[in-house]
């Protein structure tokens, strides 16, 4: 608690972190929702295409890949 | 001859099922095994992937037990059904208005609480649901502990554990499923209690969505929900599907048939 919370999208390779808020809205909510991204999921950056973008994230022992500007709509802090 | 509205739905969906058979629905996460599940009930050799949104249109496989039909249908692996692809809508569709005898749904052992998700969803439309953990054999090699008895208490539906690729648990599968089709026992699965917000929405909207009528064809709580959710694409959905009844049941009448409702 009072740490800063950060978007997903600036997470460096290897780093790991607890999803706080999600500022996704509409149909790709739903849908981050039903892949397991909820508040206090554990999230670890394990990959990141050539141009940088799409990001690969380690969730609940499943790789997910997301857009970085999606990504940028995930709050995440630290742990 | 009498026919029930639900078996017209079905043929809908391009089931014809012969005599008296049961229509199984089998749903799932994608990549839990539940082809595995399908050609080992069936026989069936149909092709099983490691790769998402291999099923994309419903397969139907046989399968006899205790000298009883049963039809299985393999819908497509989904992680929800609030239906925003093809996958999710055809098997929305398919547990809302195909009407199954029961509804298989097929969970990974290794990842229970993200595919729970699914499993809830499913037990909001119908109450004819059991659930399979699959992929035993892999939480075992985790080193994980499930306590299936107290999961079975807390979500009030059958729970059979498998491991479909050796074959393990299937017997009690289909004897799970023989128990709800055929001899009618039908499960409470425990429902998810909304924010005072919605419920209290959902309380307002109930005798209106009870006054449509669409009872037969969906669960009222749902549609609430739904409609509470704006969901455009279902409630379209769903005003096709219920004129769809009336004609073939008009369609029927005339051929000097006739309907209890």
């Amino acid at each position: 608690m009072g740490k800063l919370s950060i978007p997903l999208s600036t997470l460096k390779l290897g780093q790991t972190s607890s999803v706080v808020h999600l500022e996704v809205k509409g149909l790709l909510r739903r849908r981050i929702l039903d892949m397991g991204i909820v508040p206090g999921t554990i999230l670890t950056c394990i990959g990141r295409a050539p141009a940088g973008d799409p990001i690969a994230y380690l969730v609940r022992d499943t790789v997910i890949a997301l857009r970085s500007e999606d990504a940028r709509l995930i709050n995440v802090e630290q742990v | 001859m009498l026919q029930a509205p639900g078996r017209i739905m079905r043929e809908h969906f391009g089931i014809k099922t012969s005599g008296e058979q049961y229509v199984i629905a089998l749903a799932g996460n994608p990549n839990v095994g539940k082809s595995t599940v399908f050609n080992t009930l069936t026989g069936l050799h149909q092709h099983t992937g490691n790769w998402p949104g291999k099923t994309v249109d419903n397969a139907q496989g046989k399968y006899s037990y205790k000298d009883k039909s049963f039809l299985l249908v393999d819908l497509p692996g989904t992680y929800s059904l609030l239906a925003h692809t093809v996958e999710e809508e055809i098997a929305r569709d398919f547990i809302c208005f195909g009407q199954p005898d029961a509804t298989i749904v097929v969970l990974d052992a290794t990842s229970l609480e993200r595919n729970l998700n699914l499993a809830m969803q499913v037990m909001e439309i119908t109450s004819n649901v059991i659930i399979c953990v699959n992929l035993i054999d892999e939480a075992r090699k985790k080193k994980l502990k499930i306590d299936f008895k107290e999961l079975e208490k807390e979500l009030g539906v059958p729970i059979i554990p498998t491991a479909a690729r050796n074959g393990e648990g299937l017997k009690e599968l289909q004897k799970a499923v023989y128990t709800m089709a055929v001899e009618k026992v039908i499960a409470s699965p425990k429902q998810v209690v909304y924010s005072e917000e919605v419920e209290k929405a959902i309380k307002i909207l109930m005798p209106k969505v009870e006054a449509l009528g669409l009872a037969r064809i969906v669960n009222p709580k749902w549609l609430a929900l739904r409609l509470l959710d704006s969901d455009v694409s279902f409630i379209k959905t769903i005003s096709r599907y219920a004129t769809t009844q009336t004609q073939q049941m008009v369609a029927h009448k005339e051929q000097g048939r006739e309907f209890t409702l």
